[in-house]
């Protein structure tokens, strides 16, 4: 058994693993940052700290999250902090994962970040890799 | 100098706490070679430092165990427990020393030679000497770790955040003196603190380059060269830790740059340079990164010579090699235990260093380039990341949102309404003159498509390709600010340097000059640079080398006559057949001389070549390189004096080399080239072609277009050509075959020299029937 954060996403429920969960916050104002890539929502202060805000609907191949999104899930990747935006959240609760089901046909970035699937009372939920979130297409970063 | 020797115990004794596992695991495994390594870091990073801090009783102790543990890591020397031990008591010694340092107490060092003498191969057993109870000194300083310090710096972040709500909300509720009294107070304390806080993270990198003049001096001075230090962009700021870290790379690349890059005076004079080399050390920041930059003007990086040493030590195989090109070539010099010198010298050791540089600097997650110019230089960029510092910036507004802008970058902030200012568009592109000068526009709010309205002000920025001048809306304020990396999708958009957060608690963008110009399209035309280059090197007049003659006078002669200064032995020269000659590389030059030579052991002397014949002339000491005036009273009598001119206010005498080379007989200067047929060993080029070389031959491994040689060499197993050259085989053994054998053993090197001069001879005289080139058979004193 693991645990895992129930969450909504773009009207459905997702899974997080809860050892990828830094903390749950409500994000104040977002700092834009021109040039950047669409699901780069902007810039927050989280404390002292500034975290990168993900529109997380986007950065799925979905609709974008409404800019009015607030709840946002904290989480660490390579060093860097980032908010990864939320339509609600639940609770956290242990479940067991599952494989994915074979013939499961998922699109848009789904496929790419769900990593397994969990059973809550007979729902099926698929658990959201947050990392897989984060683009990572990126271009080099070294000159 | 003192904070230096106590950073170097605080070090060393951190280090050795460290250390003393891997000491018990390596006298387990004396053969574990990540062990190894370790310890010979160590001892090379303790010699490194006693080297400039003047410990030579630490020096000799490190250098010699370094000595031997570089044997162990060459496979010459078997790590038994003699050999542990031996380093051991050394690694041992070296902290008593630094405690008794710490201290300022005696200590006696008459175990130390056992000690030395415990690491030779042959060496008994030595005893364990007694080890001597040392008293720590206390000390005002502690070591901190890092982590504790980050925590505090966030927590101040908090802190200052807290208080400004606090502000906020006071100012819109309460009006009573009192507290705000007291809140301006705890502003105060807290803005101190905060900058206390700062100060314990942040350091000039100062603090790294002021011991450099020292360690130049030092260097070059036990090297016998001359070399002018430059530092520049010392007032750049840099996390603490990093510093620290820099430290030994940058001594060892600095050590490096004056042991290997830059040339003796006279070798340097030979290259066409002026003696004093130039070493130039520079920090600046660049978008994300703190570039440090090392160049030297010397001799580059002979790349075939580290290739063929990678192929020697059997680091690469000869196909690895061939499918490198040449930046993998030269990325060679930072492989572990590859060393481009030939010999050890205290001051660079045997070619650690770059491994360990790369490494150290890796680890930061920083990087290394190297831009090599073979005969003109090298140029190491260090480049570090900037994972906090502080910048002096100003904060520009565009539309809604605020950017900051580092300071250095900005060159002039000028409005745009005013007289001065006038924007044209040209083609589809915006320009700007200002005060007559005209440079590229950038308008950051089309840019990052935040409205289209006209710039309000503009910010000259200056990037190293050109400058440009940046539309913005206002400059609000200015503003020191801590900057940390934003995170890589930020920065892949390439126009911001970093992010911050200001006093508002609203996170803000740094942005990158010349990120922007590169997004922006911009492409700035090299010209001026090169100008400035071109404009540096020119000097007008003729150069000249000042010196102090053997007469006890000043003269000056013109700098394109001499080929080369260099000291000789005086028992190279000597009074035959009329004149005074000097026997130097195989030939005998004329040489002049105004004064007596009395009983010194070395002189120096210009060579003088008009190109075509060479000559010599003994000086008591070179001074330095002037330029002529245009001016000089000619000379009244004879004699090889041109005329007077002045220099610094003195008379000085002007050397007429017309006269000079007037008064000798005619020599050829060409050296007989003579072909190498090698085999694949590299023998030849490695151990044959230094001796010739300095026999007066010019050997060849392979003829160019048009070239004929004087005479060929090959061995007796080897390949032979059919050259129209006579050929001298060489045999491996020292017998040979019988009479009929005329190959000559190859370390025989007396008879090889002759047989090859007579061999130049007789096919000279063939030829030509006259001036053979004299080719002297050298085997001690005159060659260098």
């Amino acid at each position: 058994m693991e645990l895992f954060l129930i969450a909504h996403i773009a009207g459905r429920g997702v899974a997080i693993p809860a050892e990828q969960v830094g903390s749950v916050v409500d994000i104040g104002d977002v700092v834009a940052v021109p040039q950047a890539e669409a699901a780069i929502r902007g810039l927050t202060a989280l404390r002292s700290r500034v975290v990168t805000v993900i529109d997380t609907g986007t950065a799925l191949g979905l609709a974008p999250t409404p800019e009015t999104a607030r709840r946002a899930v904290i989480t660490q990747v390579d060093g860097h902090d980032y908010a990864i935006l939320v339509d609600s959240l639940e609770d956290v609760a242990p479940f067991e994962r599952l494989p994915l089901s074979s013939g499961l046909a998922l699109n848009h970035g789904w496929a790419a970040a769900a990593s397994g699937l969990v059973d809550r009372d007979g729902e099926p939920m698929l658990v959201l890799d947050l990392a897989a979130v984060v683009p990572s297409s990126l271009p080099a970063l070294v000159a | 100098m003192d904070d230096l020797l106590q950073e170097f115990i605080a070090e060393t004794r951190e280090t050795l706490e460290a250390l003393s596992g891997e000491i018990v695991a390596w006298e387990a495994a004396p053969t574990d070679r990540a062990r190894l390594d370790a310890i010979f870091r160590f001892v090379h990073t303790v010699k490194g430092s006693c080297g400039f801090l003047d410990i030579p009783r630490l020096a000799r102790l490190s250098h010699a165990a370094e000595d031997v543990l570089a044997a162990v890591r060459d496979n010459k020397r078997v790590p038994d427990t003699a050999l542990v031990n031996a380093v051991l008591a050394i690694v041992d010694r070296i902290g008593e020393i630094v405690e008794a340092i710490d201290a300022g107490a005696a200590l006696d060092d008459a175990s130390e030679e056992l000690l030395i003498t415990a690491l030779a191969e042959d060496a008994t057993p030595a005893a364990v000497p007694v080890h001597v109870a040392t008293v720590r000194a206390s000390s005002r300083s502690v070591r901190l770790n890092v982590d504790l310090l980050d925590r505090m710096m966030s927590g101040m972040s908090d802190m200052v955040l807290a208080r400004n709500e606090l502000a906020r909300r006071l100012r819109d509720n309460v009006s009573d003196p009192h507290v705000e009294a007291a809140l301006e107070r705890l502003s105060l304390t807290v803005a101190d603190m905060r900058d206390t806080v700062t100060r314990t993270r942040m350091q000039k990198i100062d603090a790294l380059f002021s011991a450099l003049p020292r360690m130049v001096r030092d260097t070059s001075a036990e090297l016998g060269k001359a070399v002018n230090l430059v530092i520049e962009g010392s007032d750049v700021e840099l996390d603490r830790e990093l510093i620290e870290l820099i430290r030994d790379p940058l001594a060892h690349i600095i050590r490096n740059a004056v042991d290997h890059g830059i040339e003796s005076p006279a070798d340097r004079l030979a290259a066409g340079k002026p003696a004093t080399g130039r070493l130039v050390v520079s920090a600046r920041q660049s978008g994300n990164q703190i570039l440090i930059e090392i160049s030297d003007d010397g001799r580059g990086i002979d790349v075939a010579r580290i290739v063929s040493k990678a192929k020697d030590q059997a680091l690469r195989t000869e196909a690895q090699i061939s499918a490198m090109d040449e930046d993998a070539k030269l990325d060679l010099v930072f492989e572990a235990g590859l060393s481009s010198r030939d010999t050890v010298t205290t001051v660079s050791g045997r070619g650690v260093g770059m491994d360990v540089v790369r490494a150290n600097i890796e680890h930061i997650g920083g990087r290394i380039a190297l831009c090599n110019m073979p005969g003109r230089g090298l140029r190491i960029v260090i480049h570090v990341p900037l994972t906090l510092s502080i910048l002096s910036t100003i904060i520009v507004s565009v539309g809604t949102q605020r950017f900051a802008l580092a300071r250095q970058s900005i060159e002039e902030i000028v409005r745009v309404r005013g007289t001065q200012v006038r924007i044209d568009t040209i083609g589809d592109a915006s320009a700007v003159a200002v005060r007559g000068r005209r440079m590229p526009l950038v308008s950051l709010a089309a840019l990052f498509g935040l409205g289209d309205h006209d710039p309000g002000t503009l910010v000259i920025v200056s990037t190293r390709e050109g400058d440009y001048a940046l539309g913005v809306d206002d400059v609000l304020d200015a503003e020191e600010l801590v900057v940390k990396p934003a995170s890589p999708h930020v920065m892949a958009t390439g126009v911001y340097a970093g992010q911050t957060l200001p006093d508002s608690g609203l996170p803000m963008l740094l942005l990158d000059g010349a990120g922007i110009a590169h997004v922006a399209g911009l492409r700035f035309s090299a010209l001026a640079v090169a100008h400035d280059e071109a404009a540096a090197d020119s000097v007008a007049g003729v150069q000249a080398l000042l010196f102090d003659d053997l007469d006890g006078k000043r003269r000056v002669i013109a700098l394109a006559v001499i080929d080369r200064v260099e000291p000789v032995a005086t028992s190279a020269i000597s009074f035959t057949a009329g004149a005074l000659r000097l026997a130097i590389g195989g030939a005998i030059v004329p040489l002049h001389s105004v004064g007596t030579i009395g009983d010194r052991e070395e002189v120096a002397v210009l060579r003088l070549t008009d190109g075509d014949s060479e000559m010599a002339y003994a000086i008591a000491e070179a001074i330095e390189i002037v330029e002529l005036p245009p001016e000089m009273a000619p000379a009244n009598g004879g004699g090889p004096i041109a005329g007077v001119v002045i220099i610094g206010g003195e008379q000085v005498e002007l050397i007429d080399p017309h006269a000079l080379f007037a008064g000798e007989p005619v020599r050829r200067a060409s050296r007989p080239v003579c072909l190498l047929q090698s085999d694949s060993s590299g023998w030849m080029e490695t151990f044959l072609k230094p001796a010739l070389e300095a026999s007066g031959y010019r050997c060849v491994t392979r003829l160019a277009a048009g070239e004929t040689p004087a005479v060929a060499l090959a061995m007796e197993d080897g390949p032979v050509e059919a050259v129209a050259a006579p050929i001298v085989t060489l045999r491996r053994n020292r017998e040979g075959t019988g009479a009929q054998d005329h190959s000559i053993y190859r370390y025989d090197r007396p008879a090889l020299i002759e047989e090859l001069a007579r061999r130049v001879a007789a096919q000279a005289g063939a030829l030509q029937g006259d001036s053979a080139p004299y080719i002297r058979a050298v085997t001690s004193g005159g060659a260098r």
